[in-house]
């Protein structure tokens, strides 16, 4: 089995959700990412979302479009946070996942890609502009890496779409939880129940997990016995751009 | 080919979440867009509304220096000064068509602006335009034109404040209003099925243009020009020639711009000098540093700055049946004011890269010989910067 269910699993049989942090490489600066990545991963987080930054992050809000090109402003590239990452291997309990747009993948290119990430010990990969359509190359790049490509739907993938995802789907679902951008709102739409009861439905196999627009743990109250797994990014982003500290956020959801 | 495919360039590369509008927009137009009756409309929009067909205008004064024929297809005439009416009326009726109150576009020069505002005001529909806020500033004029029409003009903040980030923005707008809203691609480019969607409502350019050629001038052209930034008034012009067997011989050349030309400097040649990458939704030729981030790109017309380039173009060029070359800022300049002041036609800047190509290139030409230059727009739009370099080179 893949090594990120088995971690959201082991979440499950404690009797809580996964907590899936998502952080942008090398923000809000080369060494106070490294730092915040050890706290997240010191304070409970399950797996890590990594992100990986490009200058046109089209499915992204303001804030994680402002750490992204804060990122590259401080010299993130792919290579660097590869070869980092390999550098540190074996430090972290939490599951490594990479999620970036596709091009800097592309231009690294998709086997080199495959081998490094596993190499830097790496257990999947989310790339937010790479629909089902297109997603055929890099998939079979990582499978022969073992390494999962993780399958994004939202509220308007329709259950024939989420079927064909499901036959390729490895690791866990990520199901966005509103027609928007990543960001930060106050309640979550009413319509994500009838999503995620869609996606699991898609999905028996798989652990499925909530992101987009969750900034706190009361949100989740009506949704979280559909879930098995929750993302907060921007949020946890903003958290540090104030000055606080990677710790003290993941309490709250710790504490949950 | 591969659905939404070029040969290796294209395809669909954007968030699942708007993988249904995309499948939406493609169905409705291969049934409404082809219908006799959508057909019909819309040659009525473009004859009666937009001043369709556009002439094909002989330059005897240029000719005569020359030494060949040279014609301009005058898209400089089309209402609201350039061709992008011919793609905003084809989507805005296809949107109405579609069930949709309101059109989202990007605009780079602001020409698609206005012409996506002139067209969803025509056919009652809201209109929002994404625009880069350094262009919002270096185009006032066709800001408030666009305000008048009825749009409401968005200023985009984020990353280097032009073209390539309004088509970031309104992407994002357009996850979240898809239902209502029907996003208006400008060139093209993007994902499936902007590309096709948008090269058909522009060949009306090349279908005209060889008709108007065979009943004018010496039949087949040797020669036909037209500037390249994202494309579509190229494709446009191009593919009714590239796709018709008998017309193999007729040379087509994409000129792309080159900015300043200094060593080093930032352009808009992502066919002559790009690499090939993913960016707003397609695989295709792309600026871009070694590590896959998109560099900025830059022309003195605005309308060419851009850092990637349609699909079909990365295609047309690999398999070598068009051309692509390079023209700089000066030698644009130069162009524009050869065909003002030896025509009485002041060319858009982007248009003056089509015919500076012709101009620097004579001596490659043939006596004698059929040049075609698309005038893909007018130059009134660029009096502002024209100044500024006459009072610059004052002072």
């Amino acid at each position: 089995m893949s090594r990120l269910q088995t971690k959201i699993e082991q979440a499950e049989q404690a009797g809580r959700l996964a907590l899936i942090p998502f952080l942008t490489a090398g923000y809000p600066s080369l060494d106070g990412f490294w730092k915040a990545l050890r706290e997240l991963d010191e304070s409970g987080a399950d797996i890590i979302e990594i992100g990986v930054p490009f200058s046109d992050p089209v499915a992204d809000g303001p804030v994680v479009e402002a750490a992204s090109l804060q990122a590259l402003e401080n010299g993130v590239s792919l290579s660097w946070i590869l070869q980092e990452l390999a550098a540190r291997k074996g430090h972290f309990q939490a599951e490594l996942v990479l999620m970036g747009y596709y091009n800097p993948f592309l231009q690294y290119g998709l086997s080199r890609f495959a081998e490094a990430a596993a190499a830097a010990g790496v257990a999947g990969v989310i790339v937010p502009d790479l629909p089902l359509n297109e997603a055929a190359p890099l998939r079979r790049a990582l499978a022969l890496t073992g390494l999962d490509l993780i399958a994004l739907v939202g509220p308007n993938t329709p259950p024939e779409r989420m079927q064909e995802y499901a036959e390729q789907a490895a690791g866990y679902v990520y199901v966005v939880s509103v027609m928007g951008i990543t960001g930060v709102r106050q309640g979550l739409p009413p319509a994500v129940k009838a999503t995620l009861e869609r996606a699991r439905k898609a999905f028996p196999a798989l652990p499925i997990v909530l992101g987009f627009g969750v900034k706190e743990p009361g949100q989740l109250k009506e949704v979280a016995e559909q879930l098995d797994g929750v993302v907060f990014g921007s949020a946890l982003l903003k958290h540090l751009q104030a000055g606080g500290s990677a710790e003290e956020f993941m309490r709250q959801w710790v504490q949950a | 080919m591969r659905k939404g495919y070029f040969g290796n360039f294209g395809g669909q590369f954007v968030p699942e979440l708007l993988m249904p509008p995309l499948i939406e927009l493609e169905a409705a137009y291969a049934e409404i867009g082809q219908s006799p009756q959508f057909r019909q409309e819309l040659a009525d929009l473009l004859h009666n509304y937009a001043g369709r067909e556009t002439p094909l205008t002989f330059c005897p004064n240029l000719s005569a220096k020359l030494g060949f024929d040279l014609w301009l297809k005058r898209e400089d005439l089309l209402h609201t000064g350039a061709h992008k009416m011919n793609n905003t009326l084809g989507q805005a009726l296809l949107a109405r068509k579609m069930g949709k109150s309101a059109l989202v576009a990007e605009t780079g020069a602001g020409q698609h602006g206005v012409a996506t505002a002139a067209a969803a005001a025509r056919l009652g529909l809201e209109c929002t335009i994404f625009m880069g806020a350094t262009d919002v500033q270096r185009q006032a004029p066709n800001v408030a034109r666009m305000q008048v029409l009825g749009a409401k003009v968005e200023a985009v903040e984020s990353g280097t404040r032009t073209l390539k980030d309004a088509i970031n923005a309104a992407l994002r707008h357009w996850i979240s209003s898809q239902e209502t809203t029907h996003y208006c691609f400008g060139t093209a480019a993007g994902p499936h099925p902007f590309p096709t969607l948008v090269r058909d409502f522009q060949t009306v350019i090349g279908k005209e243009t060889i008709q108007q050629v065979q009943a004018q001038t010496g039949w087949p052209p040797y020669l036909v020009v037209a500037c390249v930034g994202g494309g579509s008034n190229a494709i446009g012009m191009f593919q009714p020639f590239a796709v018709n067997p008998e017309l193999a011989q007729v040379q087509l050349v994409g000129v792309e711009a080159a900015g300043s030309g200094r060593p080093g400097c930032y352009h808009s040649a992502s066919l002559s000098l790009g690499r090939p990458g993913v960016l707003h939704g397609q695989y295709s030729m792309l600026l871009q540093d070694e590590n896959g981030q998109i560099e900025p790109s830059h022309s003195i017309a605005a309308g060419l700055d851009y850092p990637g380039v349609g699909a079909e173009h990365a295609y047309f060029r690999e398999i070598g049946r068009v051309q692509y070359e390079v023209i700089n800022d000066r030698q644009a300049l130069n162009a524009f004011h050869a065909l003002s002041a030896g025509e009485g036609i002041i060319p858009a800047l982007e248009s003056a890269h089509a015919l500076a190509w012709v101009l620097e290139n004579r001596g490659r030409i043939p006596q004698g010989k059929t040049v075609v230059v698309n005038l893909s727009g007018r130059g009134d739009k660029d009096m502002d910067i024209i100044s500024e370099i006459n009072n610059r080179q004052v002072n």
